[in-house]
């Protein structure tokens, strides 16, 4: 490779032959390849196979809680269906479905590098994934976990009977893939930046995904010990947990939060960098307050790592501990009411499109929102108390995780698609999978808030007891069976797309950003022909001649039949 | 299941209800919270949502509209959302916390229970000796005072209707505090996963009227045999039938402490440190004596560990809190010139100084099994 | 940095694709390698905090069990590692200086240096094995008092159930001995066969390693303290010691591998990078045991 820099022009060149997807064709090619891209499509395809498995169980749960009674499971196989997918849903999709796919993707061509700093350990990292589930799948199906995915000691580490040996073992080696990815992020962003790609020009994908990696490296660790401390308990009996040996059982939970509550700002983190690029592409305007929203990802990163106890306020920590934890957790709040008012003043003064990918973002202020406020009620000690352990907690998650970063991550990969695979979707079905995951969305966990206001305990199989909560069940399950929809469909026509979507040329939303002006669609398999160097601002949008563009155009275009259809 | 669903249009009781039945004094100050946090909630949603919907269908892409010197940033505005979900969050927090310190102030007064959760089940004691499984009986208006303690795994106590919820740990009491203030049937859940049946580790909490109470109480808990022991007494043969009386008598002696005036004073142990004793001190020494090994005593009493049930524990941790106001012959040993001791030997408890009848009891025991 | 920008190896070029320059190159790597080195410090650090929560709690029964470290060892093992350490930043000097055969020298007595400790750590293993005192189901503490006969009892007086039922520790182990009122009932076990508790065989494969460091056995310490925390001292033990030694044993893999290419000049080795982060790797694997020698062998009363 030449290290000669040349500057490059922002225009798009003409659609290049090969490309990184037909580079090489044989199996092998793409097994043993080291090409970010290609990874990120391996990724793409596991990840995606994984929540098949998770939604597969989700259906089950919500199935067999129509009836107070229960409909098909025993009381043991249902436990063994929220476990599986709460641990499939968490550890192998959503902690990293955006890192490992889009910003798999993106981190080099957004920054303008050929790959990631360790091409090799990336693949290492799919791989080390890839065991992992496997391991996790065989553990399902030898028998499953029964134990939550929380897996609170002394239930999983001595009493419980199921296989969570292997499944903490495979879990632990997942460990391992989400580190070696984040140690690549932070050493390619950090060292591997474009000329003129200064830290205020990163686009705000790469500020959330650098967050994101920092907390990977800090949280991961800890969480994987912790979990092998559990193994190792349950393989010889060592009892590091065990009250019997005068271990202390809640000792686990706090080193479990300290992780899992910085890694529900790991999901989250990359969704928010979504966001913040298809506001603006779809405003067709700079984003409201750039630092802030930068700096904001920062400190929620940072103060992510002090809140864990809020999991933890009625298991025997002391009162000052639960005030203080309640405390900082109002403060953590802030850093997201920030990011909320920038995304919405950014549409001011723009130039809105209302393209499949924005319709997503859209969705999902609306949703994040609720999320994020109900987290407040949990947040704020005493209402915990009552709250704790219900379905609220199982409303509010559900609100930030499918609501925030899955419509987020659905956003992106519209976004992305023509960027990834050349070819354009259906504007139209795009757009009404958008809508019905927002309204089966509401539907199926809004009701979810006031059953655990009224005092259903999450986990519950059976509520013979409180008959008068069945109404919200069944709502509840009327509407994922229209979310469950609204998640087929985009794998149906983006899947057909790959086929039959018109192609696309390489920058199809006039869309701002190295892997939009520099890069063909599908990048070649160095992104860049020339390294490119950065010269104007990020974001270098302009409303008024997009404004001023659409006037031109004579026809009356109806929404989403314009230049992107098929 | 479809039957079920028609059934239930059918009957004409597809009800929706909003909110769980207020029983508790806490229950009222609860929900005035977490109306207001609900309140705010829909304020921000609604400011969230117009303010999305107006901004994008005002700008949109067809509207002919001045689009030209976008605002990129302003401090100001950034200062109003940094600082206005601070303010309303510290707000929000120190009204939370006011009330979770009420409701984590365990009361002095009133009635005391405790609880055992066990895969998959509750068992209750009344100090008076009455047992419930799965099932608690209360009297209307008087702050219950529970303690708590597993047997296996973590469960979770939750009393919906009391707003009251709280872990019961293995390996150490937690307690619980509510005061009912409506009869009727409630429902006690199991709010933490603990293994196959946690969806059915759910019992009844009946609070009844002060008269139904009594007659309850008098009947023996209706449907379980007059009991013949206290909490106490039953305390009192467990110590007798354990032999701990053969070391543990009215005074301080060279094998062991005396029990009297043990609990709620100050102990000082071999390595320095020191503790106030509380019950769960108390099940501790018994279960595991050589974690703190008393000053002037040696490390010889066995542990308990696998001899007795967590029952008998909670029965001898009573016993000997019943013991608390006995003042013993506490000039031989080394602590009570301790003044914090003294000071609490002397004044919380003079009232009841005189010897109960259990502390009677208690001196004459050895040997007497 | 020096400038090796453009120093071109006959058949391969030093920079990879995806760098412009080798300073970059160089720079990455050692920032990816500090970035490893972080989780690996939450790795440890977890255990570090564990182990003082623990300690915390119960200090007197982790000093009495300490006691059944042999702290000479340990201190032989500090000593190894801390001169290897200064051997393996010797090493990077060397690199740095392009003076091929020091470099390998010096490589070569880290690796003596690894394989010493390991052996070590073997050896004292070995011990806690014959003494019971190894966590698992044979595990056996405090059963026996005063002098004579050998530490440790029955496999049966401590059975664990990893996944069936509680941690039972038997009424035998959880015996303290001394003076008291049950003293008589403790002293034979009845129905269990053998009267005096025999030390468990080591496998044979260790045993060679006794003649070894014999002027460095310890003699045998009288328990006293609770079993249970006997129990949670030595886990710790046994978690710590042993995930640093697979540190140590993935650190003579990684200086085997750098020996090797360095000897057959593959293209991957031409500058010093390559040892001064196998040298990074190798001074954290020493700090971690810094820390443990004090915290688990050289408990202040
Ligand atoms: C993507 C994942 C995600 C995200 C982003 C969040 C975000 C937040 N969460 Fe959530 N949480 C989970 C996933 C997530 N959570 C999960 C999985 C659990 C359960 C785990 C289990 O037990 O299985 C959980 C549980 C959980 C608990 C524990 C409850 C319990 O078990 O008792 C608490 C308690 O404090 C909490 C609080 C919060 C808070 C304060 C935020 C904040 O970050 C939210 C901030 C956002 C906003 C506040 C909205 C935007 C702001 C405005 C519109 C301005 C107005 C704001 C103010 C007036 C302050 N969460
Ligand atoms: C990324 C995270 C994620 C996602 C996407 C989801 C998605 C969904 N979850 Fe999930 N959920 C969790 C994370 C997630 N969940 C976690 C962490 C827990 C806690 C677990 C624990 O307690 O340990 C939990 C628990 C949980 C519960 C509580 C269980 C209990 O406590 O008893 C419920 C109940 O309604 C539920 C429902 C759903 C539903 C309806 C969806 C829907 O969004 C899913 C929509 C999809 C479909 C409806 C299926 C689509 C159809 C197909 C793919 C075709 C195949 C289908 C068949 C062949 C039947 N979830
Ligand atoms: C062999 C004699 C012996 C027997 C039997 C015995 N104890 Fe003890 N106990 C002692 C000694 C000695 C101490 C003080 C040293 C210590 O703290 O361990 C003590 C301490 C205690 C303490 C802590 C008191 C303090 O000093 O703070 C409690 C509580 C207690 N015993 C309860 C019991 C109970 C209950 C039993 C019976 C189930 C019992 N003991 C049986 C010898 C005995
Ligand atoms: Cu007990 Cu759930
Ligand atoms: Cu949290």
């Amino acid at each position: 490779m030449s290290s000669t820099v040349v500057e490059t022009t922002p225009k798009v060149e003409p659609q290049v032959e090969k490309n990184y997807l037909n580079a090489d064709h044989t199996i092998k090619s793409w097994l043993l390849t080291t090409d970010h891209k290609r990874i990120a499509v391996l990724y793409l395809i596991s990840v995606t196979v994984m929540f098949f498995f998770g939604s597969v169980a989700a259906a089950l749960i919500r199935y067999e809680l129509t009836a107070p009674r229960g409909l098909l499971l025993s009381s043991e196989a249902f436990n063994k269906t929220f476990s599986a997918h709460g641990v499939f849903m968490v550890f192998f999709f959503l902690v990293l479905a955006i890192p490992a796919t889009l910003g798999n993707f993106l981190v080099p061509i957004q920054i303008g590098a050929r790959d990631l700093a360790f091409p090799r350990l990336n693949l290492l990292s799919w791989y080390l994934y890839t065991i992992a589930a496997v391991l996790v799948l065989i553990s399902m199906f030898m028998g499953g976990v029964d134990a939550g995915w929380t897996f609170y000691t002394p239930l999983s580490s001595t009493y419980s009977n199921t296989q969570i040996t292997l499944c903490l073992v495979g879990i632990f080696i997942s460990g391992f893939s989400s580190i070696a990815t984040g140690v690549n992020f932070v050493a390619t962003i950090h060292k591997m930046r474009a000329p003129g790609m200064t830290w205020f020009k990163l686009p705000l994908m790469i500020w959330s995904t650098y967050a994101t990696s920092v907390i990977v490296l800090l949280g991961t660790p800890v969480v994987a010990i912790t979990l092998f401390l559990v193994v190792v308990e349950r393989a010889f009996g060592f009892g590091i947990f065990s009250p019997e040996l005068g271990g202390d059982p809640v000792l686990f939970q706090h080193l479990f939060w300290f992780y899992s509550h910085p890694a529900v700002y790991i999901m989250i983190l990359p969704a928010m960098g979504i966001i913040s690029e298809l506001i603006t592409c779809f405003s067709r305007r700079e984003i409201f307050g750039y630092k802030f929203v930068a700096f904001s990802s920062m400190a929620i990163a940072g103060i992510g790592f002090l809140v864990w106890g809020h999991h933890m306020f009625i298991s025997s920590q002391s009162v000052y501990q639960g005030i203080i934890f309640s405390l900082i957790s109002f403060i953590v709040a802030v850093p997201s009411a920030v990011k909320v008012f920038n995304w919405s003043l950014t549409l001011m003064k723009g130039s809105v499109h209302f393209s499949t990918p924005m319709i997503y973002a859209l969705g999902f202020l609306g949703l994040f929102v609720i999320g994020g406020l109900t987290g407040l009620y949990l947040a704020s000690v005493d209402t915990d108390v009552h709250l704790t352990g219900t379905y609220f907690i199982v409303a509010h998650f559900h609100y930030v995780m499918v609501g925030g970063t899955i419509m987020a991550f659905l956003g992106g990969i519209h976004f992305w698609w023509p960027k990834m695979f050349g070819r354009m979707y259906s504007e139209f079905w795009g757009k009404l999978s958008a809508i019905i995951v927002f309204v089966g969305f509401n539907f199926t966990f809004f009701p979810q808030f006031i059953l655990g206001y009224l005092g259903m305990p999450r986990r519950y199989h059976l509520y013979y007891f409180a008959p008068e909560w069945q109404v919200y069940h069944i709502m509840s399950t009327l509407g994922s069976s229209i979310l469950g929809i609204g998640f087929v469909l985009p794998a149906i026509y983006l899947t057909h797309s790959l086929v039959k979507g018109r192609k696309a040329e390489a920058n199809p939303w006039d869309a701002r950003g190295l892997e939009w002006e520099y890069t063909s669609s599908p990048p070649i398999t160095e992104n860049f022909a020339k390294t490119p160097v950065f010269r104007g601002k990020v974001y270098d949008y302009d409303a008024v001649a997009d404004a001023a563009k659409y006037e031109g155009e004579i026809e009356p275009v109806i929404e989403g039949k314009g230049r992107t259809n098929v | 299941m479809n039957s079920g669903l028609f059934n239930l249009i059918a009957s004409g009781i597809f009800q929706f209800p909003l909110m769980p039945e207020q029983a508790s004094e806490g229950a009222a100050r609860y929900d005035a919270l977490f109306l207001t946090i609900s309140a705010l909630t829909v304020l921000f949603t609604v400011i969230v949502y117009v303010l999305v919907a107006v901004l994008a269908v005002r700008y949109r892409r067809s509207a002919k509209i001045d689009r030209s010197n976008p605002m990129t940033h302003s401090t100001i505005l950034e200062a109003i959302w940094l600082g206005v979900p601070l303010v309303l969050g510290l707000i929000m927090f120190v009204w939370s916390a006011t009330n979770f310190i009420k409701v984590r102030t365990m009361p002095k007064e009133g009635k005391e229970i405790f609880a055992m959760g066990k895969q998959w089940m509750w068992h209750f004691e009344h100090l008076d000796g009455i047992r419930e499984n799965n099932e608690l009986h209360v009297p209307v208006g008087v702050p219950i005072k529970m303690t708590m303690i597993s047997q296996d795994v973590i469960h979770s106590m939750y009393l919906p209707a009391m707003r009251a919820q709280y872990h019961v740990v293995p390996g150490r009491y937690t307690q619980l505090q509510f005061t009912p203030t409506k009869t009727g049937e409630y429902l006690i859940l199991c709010a933490m996963h603990c293994g196959t049946q946690h969806s059915e580790m759910v019992g009844k909490l009946i609070v009844l009227s002060e008269t139904d109470y009594q007659k309850w109480q008098d009947n023996g808990g209706n449907r379980f045999r007059p009991s013949p022991k206290t909490m106490e007494e039953a305390g009192r043969l467990t110590f007798n039938e354990q032999g701990c009386a053969n070391c543990h008598t009215n005074v301080d002696n060279p094998r062991a402490p005396t029990m009297l005036g043990l609990m709620d004073s100050k102990r000082t142990f071999t390595d320095g440190s020191s503790t106030i004793a509380d019950a769960d001190y108390v099940r501790e020494s018994i279960l595991n004596p050589e974690r703190k090994i008393t000053a002037g005593w040696e490390n010889i009493m066995q542990s308990y560990h696998d001899q007795l049930t967590e029952e008998e524990v909670m029965h001898l941790v009573k016993y000997i809190q019943s013991l608390s106001g006995v003042k013993g012959d506490y000039e031989k040993s080394e602590f009570p010139s301790d003044p914090q001791a003294t000071r609490k030997l002397n004044t919380t408890d003079s009232a009841n100084r005189e010897q109960s009848a259990g502390a009677a009891q208690f001196q004459q025991t050895p040997n007497s099994k | 940095m020096s400038d090796h920008t453009h120093h071109h190896d006959d058949e391969h070029d030093p920079v990879y694709f995806q760098y412009e320059q080798i300073d970059q190159q160089q720079e990455t790597y050692v920032l990816g390698m500090w970035s490893f080195l972080v989780t690996e410090v939450l790795f440890f650090g977890a255990l570090f905090m564990l182990y003082i929560i623990y300690r915390w709690k119960f200090q007197d029964d982790f000093y009495l069990v300490h006691e059944q470290l042999n702290w000479k060892l340990g201190g032989l093992n500090t000593a190894v590692l801390l001169f290897s350490s200064f051997m393996v930043a010797a090493a990077v000097h060397y690199a740095q200086k392009k003076r091929k055969t020091q470099q390998l020298i010096c490589l070569g007595i880290t690796l003596l240096c690894a394989f010493m400790f390991m052996m070590v750590k073997t050896k004292e293993y070995g011990d806690k094995w014959s003494h019971h005192l190894i966590p698992n189901k044979a595990f056996s503490y405090g059963e026996h008092h005063g002098g004579g006969g050998e530490l440790g009892g029955q496999g049966e007086h401590a059975a664990v159930l990893p996944n069936g039922g509680k941690i039972t520790l038997a009424s035998g182990a959880t015996n303290m001995g001394g003076e008291g009122a049950s003293h008589d009932e403790f002293q034979y076990h009845p129905g269990n066969g053998t009267i005096a508790p025999q030390p468990r065989e080591k496998p044979a494969f260790l045993k060679f390693l006794d003649g070894v460091f014999a002027p460095l056995d310890m003699p045998e310490k009288e328990q006293h303290g609770s079993p249970e925390h006997a129990r949670l001292f030595l886990s710790l033990y046994f978690l710590m010691t042993g995930l640093h030694g697979v540190h140590v044993l993935v650190g003579i893999i990684v200086i085997s591998a750098l020996m090797i290419l360095t000897i057959k000049k593959a293209p991957t080795i031409t500058d010093y990078i390559p040892t001064e982060m196998v040298g990074l790797y190798w001074h954290f694997v020493d700090l971690v045991w810094i820390f443990l020698y004090p915290l688990f062998y050289l408990i202040p009363k």
